[in-house]
């Protein structure tokens, strides 16, 4: 019987040990620690990314994915920083001993990059932003690309607008419940603006925000967090959330406690394809588009650089707002499954 | 007499982890008058118990599940299992790699929209898959003696990237009502699923201590490892076993957690929480460095530490800046119930009374 338990356990570790072996190729493309292939007229580029969590994240990696392959004349060195700044620093600094010819940073969070990005200056690596602002001075960075996450939010907001005066409920007071995003998260600063601004300046007096709180972008935070909310508000008009995620999470916590989502009005950010469903479903009244398919347009850049261009500090994606006029025909470009 | 009462009361090695969880419920008492108060909401013509207490319970859920199993592992090995929530990650992610396979990541697409096999079977998959971890720790900590902080580290930080290996890098959802009856409700009964399964475990659990030696055992081999052996217990078994039975509850924790949305958000799903699981083991008066074991205390810690994040939430501390008083709280709990606080107070009152005050 002893015997026996030891074999098991045996060849559940040498299982474990070849199921390891055996996914190693995969996992290599993720780890920064692989050395870029020397020679070759391949331009290597490191991407340090934010984390997975959530649908847009995936997509967004998926873009620079399919777009940096070999066939395309890229190499890329992939890193998640699993929403952990200090872990996406120790990325960065990782390549700049590479000695990659571009790093591509989408920050975890807005401040605490100029050590590193005067590492990678000095080091002579251009260094491209997307999706995320850093807080740093211009001569750190070649360029930021990215959605305009404050428009985003004021588009929301007209929106809003629009639909009021549609329904003749602009006079209306109307409680809100805002979702944010990561604290210190380029997308939660913009987005958290444009509804502060709009709150405190043109709707002043009419539109309160009754509960504000952090939902990490994250679909279970979302539905606890909103859970806690509804236990002290239960006349809520408005949900503002800042990504399609928490919206889930959102719609299940109203649904739970036994208030009709379809009575509220539901804005979200970013525009997955189950989001834009939802939509026509009914779900959602709105979704202001972030787009993630920054990957072909991050390789653009490069290719700019490569021939010796200037470019604009600041270059922002195309980006629209869909709801029930629209999301039928968006529907099949949606991005994610 | 009060003196006698008090000690009586504060010997009880359940005192302190009570006298803690009825301090945080009578400070949100106060914040919150309604604080109790249970409704029965009817959503699509069911009736849903519905409340703070009802959601604390619910969410402590996954939490009591794995101080069970913590509670386990700490008092037998004197070590803890950190790798518990990476377990429920990887668990839930190849639960729905099967439950979808074949549908998951073929032609871009993530989500599945009928079962591709039977429900059941999945959740058979997700209980071995982390018992299996569970057998990988247990079978690095007793064999090859490795500490366990060390064995567990491996699968704490591979356990996640096989996650994402096998969710395809996604967040992969299982858009089928049945999946998410086990992290809410089952359609006709009013209590979330997942307080059943946590009392199920933890009934089954006491009831085997209980009535057979195992409950002895175990804290016998976390006292004397080479003693127990000595007597004929073969220590080392009962380690893997309980290493075995802490990745169990860990696969069982996954399930409800990936139900809860659905989907399995292989970076989110139990991030962190083998800190809070080990912190109720430690607040329930548990000591770390294994023996002796309560299971009551360690359920009671978890209730405590769910109460607080739900009331913090509720309270409008934003998410972000709640480990802050978490930490604040928790301090004082741990100082409250350390010997040595206690006896520097008995001996200041000492220093502070005459000696002939206390002759009687």
């Amino acid at each position: 019987m002893n015997k026996l338990l030891n074999l098991m356990s045996a060849a559940i570790i040498v299982s474990a040990l070849t199921a390891c072996a055996s996914s190693s190729p995969a996992a290599s493309s993720q780890n920064p620690a692989a050395q870029p292939e020397s020679g070759g007229s391949l331009i290597t580029v490191g991407f340090a990314q934010v984390g997975a969590e959530s649908g847009w994240r995936t997509a967004n990696t998926d873009s620079f994915k399919s777009y940096f392959t070999e066939a395309n004349g890229f190499n890329l060195i992939f890193s998640d920083a699993q929403q952990d700044q200090n872990k996406q620093i120790a990325a960065v600094r990782d390549f700049i001993t590479q000695g990659v010819d571009y790093i591509d940073i989408a920050p975890v969070t807005t401040t605490g990059w100029e050590t590193v990005l005067q590492e990678a200056k000095d080091a002579g690596i251009p260094v491209i932003i997307s999706d995320r602002k850093a807080d740093v001075a211009e001569d750190l960075y070649v360029t930021y690309i990215g959605g305009n996450f404050e428009q985003e939010g004021k588009d929301a907001i007209s929106w809003l607008e629009g639909y009021l005066a549609e329904n003749n409920r602009s006079d209306e007071a109307l409680n809100f419940v805002h979702l944010q995003g990561t604290i210190g998260a380029d997308a939660q600063i913009g987005r958290t603006k444009a509804l502060d601004d709009a709150v405190a300046g043109a709707h002043a007096g009419k539109w309160t925000i009754v509960a504000q709180q952090t939902g990490e972008f994250t679909e279970a935070k979302g539905q606890e967090v909103m859970e806690a909310i509804l236990k002290n508000n239960t006349d809520v008009h408005v949900v503002y959330s800042e990504n399609d995620d928490m919206t889930y999470g959102a719609i299940t916590a109203l649904k739970n406690a036994g208030i009709n989502h379809k009575d509220v009005i539901i804005i979200s950010f970013d525009g997955n394809k189950k989001a834009i469903q939802m939509i026509i479903d009914g779900d959602i009244d709105c979704v202001a588009e972030c787009n993630p398919l920054l990957g072909p347009q991050v390789g653009d850049i490069i290719k700019k650089l490569e021939n010796g261009e200037t470019l604009p500090k600041i270059t922002y994606s195309v980006e629209s707002v869909y709801d029930i006029k629209n999301a039928e025909a968006h529907l099949p470009d949606a991005f994610g499954s | 007499m009060t003196e006698n009462i008090w000690r009586r009361l504060s010997g009880n090695r359940m005192f302190f982890p009570l006298a803690c969880l009825f301090l945080v419920l009578i400070v949100n008492l106060l914040v919150t008058p309604d604080f109790f108060s249970i409704k029965i909401m009817s959503i699509d013509g069911d009736p849903h118990l519905y409340g703070r207490v009802v959601d604390i319970l619910n969410r402590a859920s996954e939490l009591m599940i794995l101080a069970v199993g913590m509670t386990i592992v700490v008092s037998c090995s004197a070590g803890t299992d950190i790798s518990v929530g990476a377990v429920m990650a990887f668990s839930g992610a190849v639960s729905i790699w099967f439950l979808g396979f074949g549908v998951l990541g073929v032609d871009g697409k993530y989500s599945v929209f009928a079962y591709q096999i039977p429900y059941f079977a999945g959740i058979l998959i997700a209980l071995a898959v982390g018992a299996l971890c569970g057998a990988c720790n247990g079978f690095l900590v007793s064999k090859l003696k490795i500490q366990p902080m060390v064995a567990t580290l491996i699968l704490y930080t591979g356990g996640r990237g096989a996650a994402q290996l096998f969710a395809g890098g996604q967040i992969d959802r299982v858009e089928v009502p049945s999946y998410k009856w086990l992290g809410n409700f089952i359609p006709g009964i009013p209590v979330p699923t997942s307080v059943f399964l946590a009392a199920a475990v933890i009934i089954i659990t006491a009831l085997v201590l209980k009535f057979t030696a195992l409950g002895m055992i175990i804290q016998s081999v976390g006292i004397n490892n080479k003693a127990s052996r000595l007597m004929g217990m073969r220590s080392s078994r009962v380690v893997f076993l309980a290493y075995m039975f802490c990745g169990l509850c860990a696969g069982i924790a996954g399930l409800i957690a990936t139900s809860r949305i659905g989907a399995i958000d292989a970076n989110n799903c139990g991030r962190n929480i083998e800190l809070d699981a080990i912190l109720a083991v430690a607040l329930g008066g548990n000591s770390l460095a294994g023996g002796k074991f309560s299971l009551a205390g360690s359920i009671i810690g978890a209730i405590t530490i769910q109460s607080l994040t739900t009331s913090l939430l509720a309270m409008n501390v934003t998410a972000d800046q709640l480990p802050v008083y978490k930490a604040i709280v928790v301090i004082i709990i741990v100082a409250l119930q350390s010997p040595e606080l206690k006896r520097m107070v008995m001996n200041g009152r000492a220093r502070l009374i005459p000696k002939n005050a206390g002759a009687k």
